[in-house]
């Protein structure tokens, strides 16, 4: 490929990739927290204690800064795959449009709405109304979810389609979207990793509170919220989810498999990497520490089940940045299983009835939130760089999907914006709900200054 | 079934720009025409709401572009890619500047945001109009240098502006003097519509200011209609053909300047709600008839070689349109729905009470 070619196709992925990565940290804290707060505005209107309605408007009101810096990097999204991947939208759009409209019309309508209304305030519109439109948004944004789901699987796993003379990808089959293999285990995956994201939140700041004395009403209610979901969202994002999406990639994506545990070479009783780093000159890798014949039986439930290596795969199938697959994968597995220590460790404690008093744990509490937002990404990371150097698996390359009138100058120009522009807006973020944290659950306002 | 599609594709845009129309028009005043404290927070309050809501109308109707005229979408993004970008950036101040003003009671902080939303305002409604005039104008496709494209025939990519801003030329730019004059008409109807909107929200002295600024920005509005309407046929051999063809199309001018009237009528006899719906009227009057003109053409050309591009070149297969047929029927009577329970329970002016303190 030509060398001024190439820098653009670096670019509009470095772009894609940026955007994508940093909008992806709010719409996972959204989709959780619309569950914690249906959850207290119900203890609410069932208990009609004041504590639950506190907590619901307090954590609402961090859900609508967070709920506006995802729109506001939402948008970009969907317009990147016009402007920066014409080609591929060109292409696929007739299918992968279909699902990204429903989403438009589904989804954001319903969120938007409801929100509004419930930030009008529960003495205007009633507990009753007040409570549905929280359960409304919650629906919303898990179908957002859905629907975004729906389409990352159609590129994983394309079904449901045909290819015309042209090139064009046309749809065959509109259910054939919604009962991709690969769509129930991701979309599941997905919000549970949501749901931990927002439950390690939520205990944080639980934690902080109990940690600094103030607010320990809340600070209990939150970290045990926190912990009973933290809980089992993690057991369910390593069974059955991901174990499931695991199995997909094997049946789908055998070379991204072997990519992603650093197997080069084709074996019988293939062992599971807990460490180690891949050197790509030598194709092995370095410093190992393995369990024998775990991979094996994880993947077709036999000791010495075969699995194909990298060298069983023709070069230019094999995923683009192996290492960075391999590491993004390492990564949210060891996450992942130190995410189910803590909490049991928690729930442990909760049914000592002594984990309120155990302070060293809530200061491991106040300190783990940042890790499942990195599990999230990495967890995305894997699934994105195992499907490369393809756009849509098998069928269409990454680098026959960019738009090509559209320069490495240009594209440059944009990405330089958008990092410059997206820095400003995570401060602002970070500022925002540290102040929200900071004046404490007592006294709520969700629509004037304090 | 193509038709009907881009039916729905104009529908849901002019939607989009008759809802949302009214919140950059809303930001233009309250950017330019307000220097009090009070009163730019009540702007914001009578906006507060709504803005999400009719911003997704921009995103669904792109959606529905996407995959119902995927190329259309693939070749006019990537060739309208700087300016699109910038629109995006907008956006994002647009939306954070009316949302982040009210997190901290600090007037410099306000200040910030209140620019920010202001300026965004300003800027995204001069870029729409000036899209829709790169749209009636056309672009190089093909990307044609000395006869010979660059790219295929249906791609392009317009720079920012060109060495003379003259849209006669073959290479045109995204800035040229029509382009900026269809953009300073969408910047003074939406602050037209921004101003009916306020007064229908709004009681007091924010009220009788509008109702002074309504006429003023009124007169400003139609002498660029008609200096726009002229600039067509400097640009255009034929611009009217359509209408002549097909009378029936006629009846959508009719309706822009019925509006225009409806505008002046009703403000002076103090019919706040008709003020409004006379400027929508306008808005979808004007942007019909600059489509209907253009009819099928969705693109044209400014080079002899590669041919403009119509609906019917352009539009997806079959089997997917009928198809979404089903859940777009089921989508739009939803968001009626939701559209009715938020005008029922937001409606009537807003006074000092209506947020829960």
């Amino acid at each position: 490929m030509h060398e001024a070619v190439s820098d653009a196709l670096l670019f509009h992925r470095l772009q894609f990739a940026f955007t994508i990565t940093f909008h992806y940290l709010f719409p996972q804290l959204t989709m959780g927290l619309s569950l914690i707060i249906v959850l207290f505005k119900w203890l609410h209107l069932r208990t009609k204690e004041e504590k639950y309605n506190l907590a619901a408007k307090f954590w609402a009101k961090i859900f609508a800064v967070n709920f506006i810096m995802g729109v506001v990097t939402g948008i970009p999204m969907e317009f990147q795959f016009g402007t920066n991947w014409s080609r591929f939208s060109e292409l696929t759009g007739n299918i992968i449009g279909q699902t990204l409209a429903m989403e438009g019309m589904f989804s954001f309508f319903l969120e938007s709405t409801f929100l509004g209304i419930f930030l009008f305030g529960e003495k205007k519109v009633g507990s009753k109304l007040h409570f549905l439109s929280a359960f409304m948004v919650f629906l919303g944004s898990w179908l957002s979810g859905l629907f975004i789901i729906a389409t990352h699987s159609w590129m994983q796993n394309p079904v449901g389609f045909e290819i015309l003379e042209n090139g064009k990808f046309v749809l065959t089959s509109f259910s054939a979207l919604f009962t991709n293999p690969w769509l129930i285990p991701s979309y599941f995956h997905n919000q549970a990793a949501s749901v931990l994201t927002t439950s390690f939140v939520v205990a944080a700041v639980g934690a902080y509170y109990l940690l600094k004395k103030e607010h320990r009403n809340f600070g209990k209610l939150y970290v045990k919220v926190g912990v009973n979901f933290g809980l089992f969202a993690s057991i369910i994002l390593a069974v059955p989810t991901g174990d499931l999406l695991a199995k997909q990639v094997a049946k789908h994506q055998p070379v991204t498999l072997a990519a992603m545990e650093g197997l080069f070479d084709s074996v019988e009783g293939a062992p599971i990497v807990l460490i180690g780093q891949p050197n790509m000159v030598h194709q092995t890798l370095d410093n190992k520490i393995e369990v024998p014949n775990m991979l094996s039986f994880l993947t077709y439930e036999r000791w010495d089940a075969e699995i194909k290596g990298l060298n069983d795969f023709p070069r230019e199938d094999w995923p683009t940045s192996i290492p960075g697959l391999y590491y993004a994968y390492h990564i949210m597995i060891g996450l992942g299983t130190i995410f189910i220590l803590i909490m049991v460790i928690g729930t442990f404690f909760l049914w000592q009835r002594k984990l309120y008093n155990r302070r060293w744990y809530m200061w491991i509490l106040m300190f783990a939130f940042p890790f499942p937002y990195i599990a999230n990404l990495t967890g995305w990371y894997t699934s994105e760089l195992g499907r490369q150097p393809w756009l849509v698996y098998n069928l269409l390359r990454t680098n026959q999907g960019f738009s090509e009138t559209v320069s490495a100058g240009n594209a440059l120009f944009t990405l330089l914006g958008f990092i410059g522009l997206y820095i400003l807006l995570g401060l602002l973020f970070l500022g925002l709900v540290g102040k929200i944290i900071y004046q404490g659950p007592e006294k709520v306002n969700l629509n004037k200054a304090e | 079934m193509e038709v009907f599609w881009a039916v729905i594709v104009v529908a849901m845009l002019t939607i989009f720009v008759i809802l949302d129309g009214f919140d950059f028009g809303v930001g233009i005043i309250h950017l330019l025409f307000s220097d009090d404290e009070d009163e730019r927070a009540k702007m914001i309050q009578a906006i507060g709401p709504y803005w999400d809501g009719n911003e997704v109308w921009l995103i669904a109707g792109g959606g529905v572009l996407f995959f119902a005229f995927p190329t259309l979408f693939a070749v006019g993004f990537s060739g309208f890619y700087l300016p699109l970008i910038m629109v995006l950036w907008f956006l994002i101040f647009r939306g954070i500047g009316m949302e982040l003003r009210n997190l901290i009671n600090n007037e410099i902080w306000r200040t910030i945001w209140d620019k920010a939303f202001g300026i965004a305002s300003l800027f995204l409604a001069i870029f729409f109009g000036s899209a829709l005039g790169n749209v009636v104008r056309g672009v190089n496709l093909g990307g044609l240098v000395d006869g010979v494209s660059k790219y295929e025939p249906h791609y392009f990519f317009v720079p920012l502006w060109n060495s003379s801003f003259s849209p006669l030329k073959q290479e045109v730019g995204v800035l040229d003097w029509f382009t900026v004059l269809m953009g300073l008409v969408a910047a003074v109807t939406l602050t037209t519509h921004g101003a009916t909107w306020l007064r229908y929200k709004l009681s007091g002295s924010i009220n009788a200011k509008m109702k002074k600024l309504i006429p003023v920005s009124l007169g400003i509005q139609t002498i660029l209609v008609i200096l726009s309407i002229a600039a067509m046929f400097i640009l255009k051999p034929s611009p009217f053909k359509n209408f002549i063809e097909n009378p029936i199309f006629i009846v959508f001018p009719i309706i822009a300047f019925a509006g225009l009237a409806g505008i002046f009528i009703m403000n002076k006899s103090d019919k706040e709600g008709a003020t409004f719906i006379s400027s929508a009227m306008f808005i979808f009057g004007a942007i019909l008839t600059t489509i209907m003109g253009m009819f099928p053409v969705l693109l044209p050309t400014t080079n002899k070689v590669n041919p403009s591009l119509t609906i019917q070149s352009m539009k997806a297969a079959d089997y997917s349109l009928d198809v979404a047929l089903y859940w777009w029927i089921v989508g739009i009577i939803l968001v009626a729905i939701y559209f009715y329970i938020v005008h029922k329970l937001f409606s009537g002016k807003l006074d000092d009470n209506s947020y829960d303190h």
